[in-house]
């Protein structure tokens, strides 16, 4: 049963900073509200003012420039995204992971924004922005500032937002030729969310050379989404090779720090990491050496 | 603190007041009476609640209603014209893609939606269309056939 509260319904990023320094700690954003309305079903989450933010379109959009790279507002719905012919082409993987983040209805109405502020370890977009090394820009009444997007997710449910902050943009740097960026989910129901979610880049220095840096990040794996970085370190310099994937897997598997839940117990997510990072692996291997 | 919520639903001019935590499928349920939109998870996660939004498929019990304020939106109560059925309608009837029928309302507004976007998906889209309304009784193969010849053209949809 969801508490009442009183609901407010800003039009402007302006008034929205406003009206959340204005209410502080007894208010609550909602976006599309795709996860936080389950939170406030079970009573989790019961703030006396909600602010929806839905309504200020200021902070929807998808603008793309050669230099700067990519920028998303962060209420951009899920669905803009996965059908972006920019994003399709120049960030496959962001497109492809859209494409498996819950179901149509839910990407139509939910935000990416509002998806990384519930900050679930086991969201999808995570991992992608890590290894893609997007940066989030944060305002509030008091100014605004930029956040490596690995750095954003401090625990459960928990982010690095000020009083008063609101995400307002995602920003996606150039892709750097001779990259390759892959990302893939296990799950049992395929408008889940991810049982373990791995995301990877390389970067090859050219099409068939060593790799000159690689990021691995980890969903569902821990209590934020985290990067392997021991893993990545197996990788990179190195003439990337099936037996290395497998080493880089193996080690990736040992920094997890999973839980056992419902869905799986830590062992078989540890194992899922271990799978599932050659196999993401492999496949932003194939891509770096087309790119 | 009740507040006013203009909605178009089916065509039709709404003015309600409701409390702010009112979601969009009571109020087509419980104010409007409309009851073709099932209440099924009431989680997200059923799709029994589709309905369309704009022009886009979304899940009813995942919304509030005051953020669909002056919104367009069509339930399966605004599906067939008049006596006339829906080309997905029939097709559905045809091809008996209902056991219990629980999911029924939120396929066909799912697959709607589907169509409206692309006339003619593949085997695979069409599928894919679906993937977020669950059909508990497994009756997906007469679904997708449903779907399907409608994507053939065998339901003309009658001038």
């Amino acid at each position: 049963m969801i508490r009442d509260f009183e609901y407010l319904a800003p039009k402007t990023l302006e008034e929205a900073l406003t009206l959340l320094s204005k209410y502080g700690e007894e208010c609550k954003i909602i976006a599309g509200g795709q996860s936080l309305l389950v939170l406030m079903r079970q009573g989790l989450v019961a703030p006396k003012y909600l602010i929806s933010i839905k309504g200020v379109s200021e902070l929807n959009y998808i603008n793309y420039d050669a230099k700067k790279g990519l920028r998303i507002g962060a209420l951009t719905p899920h669905r803009a995204i996965e059908n972006s012919p920019v994003i399709q082409n120049g960030f496959t993987a962001l497109a492809e992971m859209e494409r498996r983040l819950a179901s149509i209805q839910t990407r139509n109405w939910g935000t990416i924004g509002g998806n990384l502020c519930h900050a679930d370890p086991a969201g999808d977009p995570a991992p992608v922005l890590v290894v893609l090394k997007a940066t989030l820009k944060m305002q509030s009444l008091d100014g605004e500032r930029t956040m490596a997007s690995e750095d954003f997710s401090l625990d459960y449910f928990e982010t690095a937002l000020g009083p008063g902050e609101l995400l307002t943009e995602i920003q996606v740097p150039v892709v750097s030729p001779h990259t390759g960026t892959a990302y893939t989910k296990f799950n049992v129901i395929e408008s889940d969310l991810a049982t373990v979610g791995v995301a990877v880049s390389i970067i090859l220095s050219s099409s068939n050379s060593a790799c000159q840096d690689v990021r691995i990040a980890l969903g569902a794996s821990a209590p934020t989404p985290m990067r392997a970085k021991q893993a990545e370190e197996v990788l990179r310099g190195k003439k990337i090779t099936d037996a290395l994937l497998t080493e880089a897997g193996q080690i990736a598997s040992t920094e997890a720090d999973p839980i056992s839940d419902i869905y799986a117990s830590e062992e078989y997510r540890r194992e899922l990491v271990k799978v599932l990072v050659k196999r993401v692996g492999k496949e932003a291997l194939a891509r770096a050496k087309q790119a | 603190m009740k507040k006013e919520l203009n909605l178009t639903v089916n065509g039709q001019p709404y003015e309600l007041y409701i409390k702010p935590k009112t979601l969009l499928v009571e109020v087509l349920r419980d104010h409007l009476g409309l009851t073709g939109t099932k209440r099924g998870c009431n989680s997200s996660s059923c799709g029994a609640c589709t309905v369309i939004l704009n022009g886009m498929s979304v899940k009813s019990c995942s919304i509030l209603a005051l953020q669909a304020d002056s919104a367009e939106v069509l339930t399966l109560e605004g599906l067939a014209n008049g006596a006339e059925l829906h080309p997905l309608q029939k097709a559905f009837l045809d091809h008996g893609a209902f056991q219990c029928g629980f999911c029924t309302s939120g396929m066909l507004m799912s697959a709607k939606t589907l169509l409206d976007e692309n006339p003619k998906p593949t085997a695979e889209q069409i599928k894919e269309g679906i993937d977020g309304n669950i059909c508990r009784c497994t009756g997906y193969n007469s679904i997708i056939r449903a779907i399907t010849d409608v994507v053939k053209g065998e339901y003309k949809e009658e001038k």
